[in-house]
């Protein structure tokens, strides 16, 4: 029985149906999990992705790229290999791509993905398999997420607290940004501010039918005291922050889960939410979809294929790919 | 404990000044006048005698939570701390999963869970995260003091699955005596101060020396007007700034008075109802330290406090630093010590005579009145630190670049009508403190820092070229920037050549130019030589190893 799925130097790739899985480098055939910077990248010839990741992977990759849709649940055959795409719950479109094919069994790649409620896209749906891909962005048994409502509520007194000053909340631009505008929705209905980098990614998650807070592009105003700001982090320490005058900084990240890591980053307030799974999360998911072996991919591989297979019994390694160090959108 | 938390909390999570302020004095509020006693306990930087090490937590946590020792460690060396990391994984492993993903063949030697019988200390278990840090401490933690392990371990775990995850942390810190409150004490006396609604002179003054928390301690630290405290309490010490340009930006040379800056103990000596103290400007008893100064103080007047220097005296000269520190180190001292190194008291200022407080008479007062009592008392071993007579900025400058040849760390200069405040404020004294010496040293080892750099090896060996050899001689961990302990975090972790625990040694690549204050002989040291105060100047990414300095280099400065 063939692997399925195999480590190429262009990423995770797929030789009887000749693709590769959110490729390194360019490729004749690329399978798209979803349209994070680290998993949808230009240059290949054709791309396949779940149909509300494409108006995002068209951001990206420009108006010339050729991009065939699928929704989520239905079926396509690539050379004898039946795949399909089923939620993650990690953004708009996130997808976990489902092979199968002959007596290689069914595999399932997860893509980045998470556990927890997310109101912006469809929760995470479990996929029985042979073989499932897992990343391990956060799989150490020291990471776990709150209930995002209650980190909502949390930024929402932050922000009312602050009334003579600006909030400003620094998040990644696609995906967490609007999953904060999303959550802070159910809680109020007042406007906040937006950078122009989070402009684009608002409109087409609102074009899909996702609800968020209402939301003014920063322009020539000149008065934030009181008001709350989403920003990427880049815009930090950047010249664009003069306009706020007296202002406090907040950053929403797993990351912040960590003291030191708090403390280091130096912001007023760290808000700890990730859209990537807790270790309890990405245990479960593995417990229930009976798969017998595992490849870890992302994150902390090594601990998590370690702990699989002495403490779980699992057919469980470390897979390598070429991959930028640091997670986007965690 | 929850609001204790929270203020820790609130404490840790900002760099804003006014916000930790408004933090604790919200606090001193809100809170009972026993918790608070021990909330300012831990905001002085108290803290309380470990009761159990870290890993002994360590090792509890792992056995509760059924998680791999190697697991735990991975998991302490993204988090940095093992106090941490305990709190972090009770919270994040359902304790009850165990057997949801029991090991293989441990199903009988599960763990036991063992309760602390929270009811018995009168406290109800479903509230415990809510009992009152008061409670906490002197009901269940000190008591411990005593306990065999097994005691222990049911106390804390008992505690633990009380517990939400930060006042977890904060037990955890507790227990293991590391709990450090991310504020300064002179930032806590402010917030008091604005509570109490008095000076905050009144409240440090208060707060010195020993002193056990209660609630009539608190109440008696709020308690209005001047207070009669204890009669072997020091006033709080006036420190100096640094003055990092040249002296003519303080004006007129005749408004100020110079005086060597004395490499010694800043101490103050209180003589009172008969009896005398000696307070360390760490706000430590060192009266029986210097059992050879006890002469001198009973010569002096009751109802005065001198501040000054302790230095090893000799033939009417001071001798270096080390000598005292040698001292210092002894458990006992011998005869033979006290000999080699004998202690004498140069004063510096006078704040209490008679009874009465001089604080705010200007300088040059309580200078005057200085001299007449030192002169009074005609001690061998007090003197008065003399005041360098150069008439000119330029002049005194010259004075100053002979400073090493005297033993002294440069010049004090005080502005001859200021009065003597409390702390560190910037504008009637500054100490103009010689350039330090300076040697370019190449990174031998790394070790992970402490506080904000836990996670980083920020804890930096040097090492000097001998015979073809690089020997270690400094260990520095301040001076570089966040970007720059950053990228040598990085550098470090892909060019570890050994490791040996938590100390990696590292290809011999980089330079550094460190800066340190004093060096002198040891044979404590691999090199033969003890620097004082080492901190890395600068990355010398201009140099390459074989440029770096010898040993031979570092000892010709000890006869410099
Ligand atoms: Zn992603």
């Amino acid at each position: 029985m063939a692997d399925l799925l195999i480590e190429t130097p262009e990423g995770l790739g797929c030789p009887s149906g000749r693709f590769v899985i959110d490729p390194l480098l360019p490729v004749e055939r690329a399978v798209i999990t979803h349209a994070h910077g680290d998993h949808a990248r230009a240059g290949s010839n054709f791309y396949l992705c779940q149909t509300d990741c494409a108006p995002l992977l068209r951001r990206r990759l420009g108006a010339d790229a050729r991009i065939q849709t699928l929704a989520y649940g239905e079926r396509l055959s690539i050379d004898g290999v039946t795949l399909s795409f089923h939620p993650a719950g990690h953004m708009l479109g996130s997808a976990q791509v489902r092979l199968e094919h002959g007596t290689s069994g069914v595999w399932v790649c997860s893509g980045d993905y998470k556990r927890e409620p997310d109101p912006t896209c469809l929760p995470f749906e479990t996929l029985r398999c042979d073989v499932f891909i897992t990343e391990a962005t956060y799989a150490l048994p020291i990471f776990r997420w709150d209930d995002p409502a209650a980190v909502a509520g949390a930024i929402l007194d932050w922000w009312t607290g602050n009334a003579g000053k600006a909030s400003v909340l620094f998040c990644y631009a696609l995906g967490k940004a609007q999953r904060l505008l999303a959550e802070l929705l159910r809680k109020t209905d007042r406007a906040c501010f937006i950078h122009g980098a989070l402009e684009i990614p608002c409109e087409v998650y609102r074009a899909a039918g996702v609800k968020l807070l209402p939301t003014r592009l920063i322009g020539d105003e000149k008065r934030f005291a009181g008001e709350l700001v989403l920003a990427p982090i880049t815009a930090r320490g950047s010249p664009w922050m003069k306009r706020f005058g007296d202002f406090e900084t907040a950053f929403a990240s797993g990351l912040l889960r960590v003291r030191g890591t708090r403390r280091r980053r130096g912001f007023d307030r760290g808000f700890v939410i990730s859209d990537h799974a807790d270790f309890q999360g990405v245990l479960r998911t593995i417990a229930e979809t009976g798969c017998s072996r595992v490849l870890v991919a992302h994150g902390y591989r090594d601990a998590l294929s370690r702990y699989l297979r002495e403490e779980r019994g699992l057919d469980a390694r470390a897979v390598s790919l070429l991959r930028e160090p640091d997670a986007e959108g965690d | 404990m929850r609001r204790f938390a929270a203020l820790y909390e609130a404490l840790d999570s900002t760099t804003s000044t006014n916000a930790k302020v408004a933090a604790m004095v919200a606090y001193f509020h809100a809170a009972a006048p026993a918790d608070a006693a021990w909330a300012l306990y831990f905001l002085s930087g108290r803290r309380l005698k470990r009761l159990i090490t870290p890993r002994l937590l360590a090792v509890w946590a792992i056995e509760e939570t059924g998680t791999p020792p190697w697991l735990f460690d991975e998991s302490s060396g993204v988090v940095g701390d093992l106090a941490e990391t305990v709190a972090l994984l009770l919270d994040a492993v359902p304790r009850r999963a165990a057997e949801l993903f029991s090991r293989p063949g441990r199903a009988d030697g599960s763990l036991e869970p063992v309760m602390l019988p929270l009811e018995s200390a009168g406290i109800p278990k479903t509230g415990a995260a809510d009992l009152p840090l008061a409670g906490l401490i002197e009901g269940l933690l000190l008591p411990l003091r005593d306990a065999d392990e097994a005691a222990k371990r049911a106390a804390v775990t008992g505690l633990w699955a009380a517990l939400g995850v930060r006042e977890t942390f904060l037990l955890n810190k507790l227990v293991t005596g590391e709990l450090r409150v991310g504020v300064s004490d002179t930032l806590a006396v402010r917030a008091l101060s604005i509570r109490a609604g008095l000076a905050p002179a009144v409240l440090s003054h208060r707060l010195m020396g020993t002193w056990t928390p209660g609630a009539a301690l608190f109440e008696d630290l709020l308690r209005p007007g001047a207070s009669e405290t204890d009669h072997s309490q020091p006033y709080p010490f006036f420190l100096a700034s640094p003055l990092q340009e040249a002296p003519d930006v303080l004006g007129d040379r005749a408004l100020w008075l110079a005086e060597w800056k004395w490499d010694g103990i800043r101490a103050q000596l209180v003589r009172r109802q008969g009896t005398a103290w000696l307070w360390s400007r760490g706000e430590e008893l060192i009266t029986d330290r210097f059992p050879d100064l006890h002469d001198l103080a009973r010569a002096l007047p009751d109802g005065c406090v001198l501040d000054g220097e302790v230095l090893a005296f000799a033939h009417g000269a001071p001798l270096p630093f080390a000598v005292l520190q040698r001292r210092i180190g002894r458990q006992k001292l011998t005869p033979r010590i006290l000999a080699e190194a004998p202690a004498a008291f140069m004063a510096y200022d006078l704040l209490e005579e008679n009874g009465t407080d001089l604080r705010t008479l200007p300088l040059h007062e309580r200078r005057a009145r200085l001299k007449r009592l030192v002169s009074q008392a005609a001690q061998e071993r007090l003197t008065l630190s003399a005041p360098v007579t150069a008439p000119s900025w330029e002049a005194l400058a010259a004075e100053r670049a002979h400073s090493r040849e005297r033993a002294v760390e440069g010049l004090m200069l005080k502005k001859l009508d200021s009065a003597y405040l409390v702390g560190r404020k910037r504008g009637d004294w500054w100490k103009w403190k010689i350039d330090p010496y300076t040697i370019d040293a190449v990174l031998l080892y790394a070790q992970p820092g402490s506080g904000r750099r836990a996670t980083l090896l920020s804890d930096l060996t040097f090492g000097l070229w001998d015979a073809g050899v690089l020997v270690p001689v400094a260990k520095a961990y301040s001076g570089l920037t966040d970007e720059e302990v950053d990228a040598l975090d990085r550098w470090i972790r892909q060019h570890t050549v050994e490791r040996f625990g938590p100390v990696r040694h590292v290809e011999p690549v980089h330079v550094f130019e460190l800066h340190f204050e004093g060096i002198a002989e040891s044979t404590r040291h691999k090199s033969g030589i003890a620097v004082r105060f080492p901190r890395i100047a600068r990355w010398r990414i201009d140099k390459t190893p074989p440029e770096a300095d010898t040993l031979a280099a570092l000892r010709a400065m000890i006869r410099a």
